[in-house]
This record gives structure tokens, sequence and C-alpha cells, in this order.
């Protein structure tokens, strides 16, 4: 379970989270929505221990991933931010390689190797994997670094805006990919996420942001409303129900 | 669908191919010199000078081109950016530094102390420009090193101005330009030290490739980024002092040699770090035996012939490796 508590913090004087508390489930997929700004990704930052908050605490299972040690966290959580400027020379093999990390220490065992060749199938990564990242396209690497965060087999996985960078057919892949991660291997994954419909198809929960604050926390149908949509987004949407998910049309 | 892990972009016979030229150069490099040895039948005095001079100078050689390149890479992955070195960090200048600050009030110590407290230097002039860098908003790719340069600058200003004022210019020109032609047995051996920081650098390769893959990603992976960012300026901040001490400054040897390792094979530490130490002894030989042959019987000093084959290289690699399709 992943406990958010008073968590603030501030870029010089601008507030960017006001005292956010935040209670999340064990599984599932969580996703946190929100306009430019809200603080979400600042959130979820803080959530996997690569920023601090000015004040407030966060725990997953119980540790404090502040104080926790950062060897122990990275079996537990893994986290992929928004922008990944990877300046290495690394194959794709070698990067999701690196997922293994905190169990082999580089070394890799016939456990780690399997790990490594299932993230590959996953994001359909076999055919470039000897490939070097700086050959790649933005989406490819984009697949290679979620690949590298897959293999990790953490208990939770926070991706900040997975989706960027990522055609539409990569695109649903990827959010099925991780539907079945959260079903049948019972991970929770919270991610950030731009589009409304991905949020409402793909997730159990949604977490509404505006200004630094939790807005709205609730499922897809709860949270898919033109009143919610309109005081968080400030425009008029429909909100339509194709194959039983609530879709937001806000294009015209 | 084979696994494939290592499927190496060298083929198999590469590594003993190196293994073999490496000793052909230190060969030709013991065999090189003004005095005639009669290598049929060598008298006492041949094998004095053999022991006492040319194995020396050779080992040195060795092993301050391995270290060198090494510690280039290293810093290049702490930094992540291509286009750094000890020399364009501040860190060798700082090396120098405190290596005159000993000869002004402690020049009755030890050689191993006064390395030491240079290596102190070092590490202090490298957190400084860490420092620098965060402190500065905009951080292109060029940026990095000439920030880097102008600090050394202002460093190598400061120990020009002190050298000049107590009259210790020889010495500053000593360090600053790498020279072998004064290294003889006993004066050589603290250069082994850097056999050792190699050694380690290599145990800890994985950790300084996750380290070059930037902080997030680092630290996702469980890996203390302060602790392994500290070994790395450590290692190379005495593999400096070492080498300034010994046979003082070797320029762009850190530069170039592991980018052409880099565009070769890669950046994962673990597979390229020896390349890195091979490529960087087998320059450093040829560097030293040109020098030593092209105006025969005299010699031109390693620091001066690196300095013009290696600006020329790092022109290429700067047009190279800032293409935009690489960012």
């Amino acid at each position: 379970m992943i406990q958010v508590t008073s968590v603030t913090k501030h870029y010089g004087d601008t507030p960017v989270l006001r005292s956010v508390s935040l209670t999340l489930p064990n599984e599932g997929v969580t996703a946190l929505i929100g306009p430019n700004g809200a603080g979400k990704s600042t959130l979820l930052g803080i959530m996997s221990r690569l920023q601090k908050p000015d004040s407030g605490q966060v725990l997953i299972d119980n540790l404090d991933v502040h104080s926790t040690d950062n060897a122990l966290l990275a079996r537990k959580l893994a986290i992929l931010r928004q922008d990944n400027p990877i300046s290495l020379r690394l194959t794709v093999f070698e990067l999701v390689a690196f997922g293994r990390y905190p169990y082999s220490q580089g070394r890799l065992t016939d456990e780690d190797t399997n790990q490594i060749n299932q993230a590959l199938g996953y994001l359909n990564l076999h055919s470039l994997q000897h490939r070097f990242l700086d050959e790649l396209s933005g989406g490819q690497r984009q697949r290679a670094c979620i690949a590298m965060v897959l293999c990790q087999n953490t208990d939770y996985l926070l991706l900040d805006e997975p989706l960027n960078n990522l055609d539409m057919k990569h695109a649903v892949d990827i959010m099925k990919l991780l539907r079945r991660a959260a079903d049948e291997l019972g991970k929770h994954i919270v991610l950030v996420l731009h589009d409304i419909n991905f949020a409402s198809c793909y997730a159990d929960t949604i977490v509404a942001m505006d200004q630094g604050s939790i807005a709205h926390q609730g499922t897809p149908d709860e949270l898919m409303t033109p009143a919610i949509m309109r005081d968080l987004y400030g425009i008029e949407m429909s909100i339509q129900r194709i194959q039983n998910k609530p879709v937001g049309f806000y294009h015209l | 669908m084979s696994t494939a892990s290592q499927e190496s972009p060298a083929p198999r016979i590469a590594p003993p191919l190196a293994v073999l030229l490496l000793l052909a150069l230190m060969l030709a490099s013991l065999l090189v010199g003004v005095a005639d040895l009669s290598w049929a039948a060598l008298s006492d005095q041949d094998w004095l000078i053999l022991l006492v001079s040319r194995l020396p100078r050779t080992l040195a050689l060795v092993l301050c081109g391995t270290s060198l390149a090494v510690s280039g890479l290293i810093m290049q992955m702490l930094v992540r950016n291509r286009f750094v070195e000890p020399g364009t960090t501040g860190t060798l200048e700082a090396a120098t530094l405190g290596l005159l600050l000993m000869a002004l009030f402690a020049p009755g110590l030890g050689v191993f102390t006064k390395m030491l407290v240079a290596a102190l230097c070092a590490l202090g002039g490298s957190l400084l420009f860490m420092a620098l860098l965060r402190a500065i908003p905009l951080r292109s790719m060029v940026m990095v090193p000439l920030v880097g340069i102008m600090f050394g600058g202002v460093i190598g200003s400061m120990t020009l101005f002190i050298a000049y004022r107590f009259n210790l210019m020889q010495s500053l020109a000593n360090w600053s330009n790498g020279d072998f032609s004064a290294v003889l047995r006993g004066r050589y051996e603290l250069l082994w030290l850097t056999a050792a920081l190699t050694a380690i650098a290599y145990a800890a390769a994985n950790r300084f490739t996750l380290i070059g893959l930037g902080r997030n990603l680092a630290m996702n992976l469980g890996l203390g980024y302060r602790s392994v960012m500290l070994l790395g300026l450590v290692i190379v901040s005495l593999i400096s002092a070492v080498t300034v001490v010994t046979a003082g400054v070797i320029p762009f040897l850190g530069l170039i040699v592991p980018n052409v390792v880099s565009l070769m094979m890669g950046d994962n530490l673990r597979r390229s770090l020896p390349w890195v130490a091979w490529l960087g002894a087998v320059l450093v030989l040829v560097c030293d035996l040109l020098g030593r042959l092209l105006r025969y019987p005299y010699e031109i000093p390693i620091g001066t012939v690196m300095g013009v084959l290696g600006s020329a290289l790092f022109i290429y690699l700067l047009l190279k490796r800032t293409r935009p399709a690489y960012v």
C-alpha cells in the first residue's frame, strides 16, 4: 500500500504540492490525471524517492521511501520518469539487463536472462536488442526504458507519462500490458496520463490533481463526468459510453 | 532465438591480437634508446641500462597510458559528458597546485605524502567543478568542457603566479608537460598504485555505467549515487596526482581514448573498460616512440607529441559526436 501523508513541495517560492495526502490500494492500475502544472510529476517523483518533499512522508508497504535503503527499495518499487536522456551507447539488451541490477549487480543468472527476454518480448524488442540506443527512434527508446523497469519485477511500478513518443499501436499495447501485469501478477501500477480516455479505459482508480492538491479520487465511472472535467480542465466534454467505458469527447 | 547476451562486436581473436600488439610495442620501447645495447651478448652495463632506465620507462608508459585513459572514461561517466577528462575539469590543475604548495611549504616530505596532498587538492578541485556545473543552468554538451577549461585556467594561473613569485617555474614545467625521459628505477614505482586503482575501477565498472545513465535511472536501480560518485572522483583524483608527480600531464589522452572505444563498442564499461585501458597504453607507447625517433638522438616530450596528435583527433571527434542525430 502506498500512503502519502501531508506532502508539501515548493520550487523556489511557488508551491507545487500543498499538503497532499493520499492512500492508494494494494494492486491495480492507478492513473494520475490533471492539467499541466497540477503537480502530478512532482508527486510521482516524491513517491518514488527521486525527489525529497519539503515536509510530509511517503510510506510504501510501511517503509519510509526517503529513509529506507536504496538498494532494498529498488527491488520493491521501480520508477520511470518522463525524460530519460541517455547519452550512453548501450544496446537495447544491455539497458534492459540493467533492470536486473538490483538483484544480480550485473552478473546475470539464468533467472535474470529469462526476465530480460520476457521483457524484451513483451515490448516487441527482440529484433532490436543488439542495436545501440542512439540508433533508435524516440518511441523505440521509450519502449526499451519501459522494458528495463518491467524486468526489475517490482511490486510497485511508477510511470510518468509512459505513452510519450509512442504511436497509437504501441500506446495501446503498453496499456494492455500494464493491465495484464496488474491482473495476472498482482502488480500495483501508478502512472501519470495525459489522455483521459486511456485512464478511463484501463485504470481501476483515477486520481485527479489540480493546483498542487488532490481534487478527486475514484473509479473512472465516478470521475468521468462533464462537471468534474469542466472543473478540472476548463473545457466542455461530452461523456459517452463506448463498450461500457466512459469516453470523453472534447475535440470540437 | 538465441539469448545472445554477449554478442561481442569484436571478434574472438581480437583480445589475443591486442595483447600481442601491446607486447610488441613494449619490446620496441625497450629496444629504442640512445645507448647502443649489444643484444646478442648483454654486458653488465647493458643490463644496467635495461633495468634502470628502459624497463622502468616502458612500464611507466603503460601504467600512465592505462590509468589516464581509464580516469578520463570515469570522469565522462560522472559528468555525463563526452568531452571531459581530468584535464578539462580542473582536476589536473588542482593536483599541480597541490604539488606546488607542498614544494613551497613542506619540501622535505616524502613523495608519497606530497602525492596524497595533491590528490586531496585534485578531489577538492573536481568537487568544486561539479558544484559549478550544478549552478550553471545551461548545460549544452560543449559548454561543460568549456566551463571546465576556464575553471582549470583560473587554478592554473594561480599556480603560475605562485610559481613565478617563488622561483618554482622549473618544477611547474616538469609537472605540466608529460615527459618520460627522466623516468628511472626508484622514481616511477608510485605509478603501480594506478594499476590498483584501475583494477578497482574495473571491479566497479557496472556502477560507473549506471551513474552514466543519470541520477534518476541510477537511483531507481538501487545505486548509492553519492557514494559511487565519490568513489569515482577519488579514483580520478589519485590517478591524476600520481601521474602528475611521476611523469607530468599528458593532454587529450583521457579524452580521445574513451571516445574512440565508445564509437567502436559502446559504453558498457564492463566490456569497454579493458579496451580503454589497452588503447591508452598503446597510444602512449606509440607517442613516446615517435617522440624518441622523430629527431633521434634527441627527444620530443610525449606531452608535445600527444598535444599535436590529440588536438587533431579531438576536433574530429567534436565534429562527429555533436551531430544533432547523436544527441
